[in-house]
């Protein structure tokens, strides 16, 4: 009997297991290498060994039987990087029917197909946190994904293990597409405001109506009607009990500080601030109540509310102890996170460890998955890319990149063409002069009436 | 009552000059112009080599002499001991002080309405006082090209000098007019037109294209008869190209477009500079073959193929010299145009090197814009278009710590700056 249960047990495992989604995992030797390990500085001559896509051991004269061993000799490894704000391999981007969509999840639309993945991870990125767009004060909840590109099923690019998250949005566009589009609140940075709150004391009184009901239950002989499942406002509850973190669309101070109080009004802990163009004007609000600021490198001017911003936004957020990383959201600049991290040596002169942390182990944090990846530490994930030069160095070329010890990415082997997929119905293959680059605002360009011109230009 | 009269004079000469001035704080600092001695640096001349503890003599706007034992007599010393002084940054094509706020219609001037608009002038509606100019400058980038955008023959592009407050005053010497080449290629990935459409678009835009240039063939052959014209300003612009007086910037980016761009410029014997040329690399050879110069760029952009490599946009420009093509670097910008000399890393790191890349945003530019008597290199006669960088301006660290444009010493600040100072560390900070 007990064979027999273990046979069924073994069938039903091989039969699971595509289900499942268990995703490949790797081992691999790095040999001789610059390791800047992001949390515990920099190591010379260094090996890290990975088995079974987790870093085992970082250290000197290491071996390992039937690995694949990588002279690294010259070269520097660091942590994958992390981009905290992407809308890479997806499908769509924004549900802008309401000013609160919090029911609407975008691991629906992940395309495993996105050539962007791939060109990614040619810039070394590992994670990429696809978003929601800005349309909505409240938009729809995220997906941390792993660059693990080559498969066919949306799935095993999830990273499971990430907490859940949910993309907010203040400011001109959620009062351009609402307010403006549509003639219904919030056409203010006021209504914007009011939209949350009001959906936070939304959330709490369906909330209590469901604690009414469990109650009523336990009652003898009891036979309570249940209040109507609300995705919408259930999901605004499992932000209220801290089983989702925010990440805000913002630009200015003021609007900024007004949803930090609202947090705080709500009990709200978890919230990143995305663009956060403003930011090192309440910086100290900032590090005192939030997860920090998810900024651009330098982007600004290309609409009127970061008209007033600084390239040194980064470098005054992180020296106020503000948790700061430094995202994309373009499948332009994906590909060199590590530069763009690099000019906060150019405004605001940040030391190596601190522009390196903008791109790793901060945007990790402000994903609640530190402690898992975001620096080469034993224990952690096996998401590697080696550089032939220092990353921060403007001539650095990512030569490798490997996603759960996996490589994933190679300079010296890959073929020109990675697509894994060809349109059928393209006889000739388009040519795109740009990747258009805000996509906050992808989906609603229609909103955007300026003559038809900000069709193809900055409307994020 | 003369007594008292005195007396309010007297209080009235006391208090005037409190009334009359008020209490500002700090000083602004305006660009100025005189003579600087610039000592002890490496000198990157980029026409003749480097000089090591070597100084720049700089008077009256131009470059008075450039080497190791020059006496400052009464000109300023700027001790630059251990840094490094290039000649200005070119950006060979942005539409920097053509727009402010880029969502905001009311502070586009870069396209005007119209198919046809050869006349319109970037020279014209450059603002020279953009707050994205001092934002710019201080990267080391003192010349860009400002370029409209839109139609067929969107308007003509002029170079300015990012110092001065009219468009006189800030003209570099260089006007061309602009061609968008018809294209088979879509705008950007947001354009969801069909194959077919690109195509009837392109064959429409080639058929308006010939038509226009016929017509202004003929304006210009009966201009220069001395026939008597009808008021015809898109004509009168066009026959300027025709004449040789002005020379044509066709916008061109597929291969296949670069191809027919070729033959149509060889056809028509145009003074042309091909600008754009994202898949140059395909077609290098026959670019260089043409003995066509290439504006190119930004570099930080995506490959225009999904089936091209990864880092199509980076090597391109690398590509295009080896083929022997005079290769200019542009940021295609506005308010970001302090990325040129990043973008010009890439192509140095991707294939160009650092030299060449060098070439690529200062004398190269220079001399495709037919100013390399000025500007370009740091030579004795030149202007005094130069500044002084801790380190090679291309590599994201480095600082640059002054800057000079037509000899004016620039203010090493901006709004971004400004801000920093500000809010490093605010005050009041979390507490009041």
């Amino acid at each position: 009997m007990k064979k027999l249960n273990i046979l069924i047990a073994a069938i039903l495992t091989l039969v699971w297991t595509p289900s499942q989604g268990q995703t490949e995992k790797g081992s691999v030797l790095i040999k001789n290498a610059t390791v800047l390990t992001v949390t515990n500085g920099t190591l010379e001559d260094t090996d890290v060994l990975v088995e079974n896509g987790v870093i085992k051991k970082i250290g000197k004269g290491l071996s390992a039987n039937n690995v694949t061993t990588v002279d690294a000799k010259g070269k520097f490894l660091m942590p994958g990087i992390i981009d905290a704000h992407s809308h890479v391999a997806l499908d769509a981007v924004n549900e802008a029917t309401a000013p609160i969509t919090s029911e609407v999840q975008m691991a629906d639309v992940v395309d495993p197909f996105d050539i962007g993945i791939y060109r990614a991870l040619a810039g070394g990125v590992t994670i990429s946190h696809a978003m929601h767009g800005s349309a909505n004060a409240i938009g729809g909840q995220n997906i941390t994904l792993k660059h693990r590109y080559g498969t066919y099923n949306p799935e095993d690019l999830y990273m499971k293990e990430a907490p859940r998250t949910i993309k907010f949005a203040l400011g001109e566009n959620p009062t351009r597409v609402h307010g403006r589009g549509k003639n219904i609140q919030p056409r203010t940075r006021m209504g914007v405001e009011a939209i949350i709150r009001n959906g936070f004391n939304e959330a709490l009184q369906y909330k209590k109506s469901w604690e009414k009901y469990n109650n009523d239950l336990k009652q003898k002989g009891a036979t309570p009607i249940p209040p109507k499942h609300d995705a919408r406002l259930q999901t605004l509850v499992d932000i209220l009990d801290g089983k989702i973190i925010i990440h805000c669309h913002s630009y200015r101070a003021d609007e900024i500080y007004a949803l930090i109080n609202t947090c705080r009004d709500f009990g709200i802990t978890n919230i990143v601030f995305s663009h956060v163009n403003e930011g090192f004007k309440v910086a100290p609000e900032l590090a005192a109540y939030t997860m920090g600021a998810s900024v651009f490198a330098d982007w600004w001017a290309y609409k009127f509310e970061v008209y007033y911003s600084t390239a040194y936004n980064a470098a005054i957020l992180t020296e106020n102890n503000v948790i700061t990383s430094i995202n994309s959201d373009s499948g332009e600049l994906i590909r060199h996170l590590y530069h763009e991290a690099a000019k906060t040596q150019r405004y605001g002169q940040l030391n190596d460890e601190q522009a390196l942390a903008l791109i790793t182990i901060n945007p990790a944090k402000q994903l609640g998955i530190a402690d898992k990846v975001g620096s080469i530490e034993e224990g952690k994930q096996g998401d590697l890319v080696l550089f032939n030069e220092h990353p921060l160095s403007v001539y650095a070329i990512p030569q490798m990149t490997f996603v759960d010890g996996v490589k994933y990415f190679d300079i010296e082997d890959d073929a020109d063409d990675m697509r894994i997929k060809v349109s059928a119905t393209d006889t000739v293959e388009p040519i795109f002069l740009k990747e258009h680059d805000h996509n906050c605002m992808h989906g609603v360009d229609f909103f955007f009436n300026n003559f038809g011109r900000s069709l193809f230009q900055h409307s994020h | 009552m003369k007594k008292f009269n005195s007396i309010i004079y007297l209080l009235a000469l006391i208090f005037i000059p409190v009334m009359a001035q008020a209490q500002f704080d700090g000083e602004f600092i305006k660009p100025r112009n005189g003579k600087f001695l610039l000592q002890n640096a490496t000198v990157v001349t980029v026409t003749k080599g480097e000089i090591k503890n070597g100084s720049v003599l700089i008077v009256n706007g131009k470059i008075e002499s450039v080497g190791t034992n020059i006496s400052a007599g009464d000109a300023e010393v700027i001790d630059c001991t251990g840094q490094y002084i290039y000649p200005g940054l070119f950006d060979g094509g942005s539409r920097l002080g053509l727009v402010e706020v880029n969502s905001l219609p009311e502070t586009q001037d870069f396209a005007e309405i119209g198919q046809v608009t050869p006349n319109m002038r970037a020279l014209v509606a450059v603002n020279p006082n953009s707050v994205a100019i001092p934002v710019t400058r201080v990267s080391g980038v003192t010349t860009t090209l400002a370029s409209p955008s839109g139609g067929l023959f969107p308007g003509t592009a002029a170079l300015i000098n990012l110092n001065g407050y009219t468009g006189d005053q800030m003209f570099a010497g260089f006007e061309g007019v602009i061609l968008n080449f018809p294209t088979s290629a879509r705008r950007s990935t947001w354009d969801r037109r069909s194959e077919e459409e690109v195509k009837k678009d392109a064959e429409q835009a080639q058929k308006n294209l010939n038509e226009i240039w016929s017509k202004a063939t003929k304006y210009q052959e009966l201009k220069a008869a001395e026939a008597e014209l009808t008021f015809y300003p898109e004509m009168d612009q066009l026959a300027k190209v025709i004449a040789g007086e002005l020379p044509l910037l066709v916008e061109v980016n597929a291969a296949e477009d670069i191809l027919s761009a070729i033959k149509w410029i060889e056809e028509k014997k145009v003074n042309a500079i091909l600008t754009g040329v994202a898949e140059g690399w395909r077609v290098a050879d026959k670019i260089a073959q043409a003995n066509l110069p290439v504006i190119t760029g930004p570099m930080l952009s995506i490959p225009t193929r999904q089936s091209d490599r990864f880092d199509a946009a980076y090597t391109n420009p690398g590509k295009m010299a080896k083929a022997g093509v005079k290769v200019v670097i542009r940021s295609n910008d506005a308010e970001n145009v302090r990325n040129l000399p990043f973008n010009a890393g890439f192509a140095a790191a991707y294939g160009m090197g650092k030299e060449e890349a060098l070439k690529a945003v200062t004398i190269n530019a220079a001399e495709v814009f037919g100013v390399a008597d000025k500007l370009g290199s740091i030579e004795a006669g030149k202007d005094a278009t130069l500044f002084v960088s801790s380190g090679d301006p291309f590599e994201t660290r480095s600082q640059i710590s002054h800057v000079f444009i037509d000899g004016y010493r620039v203010p090493m600040s901006n709004r971004h700056i400004k801000l920093y100072q500000e809010f490093l560390q605010r005050s009041p900070g979390l507490e009041k």
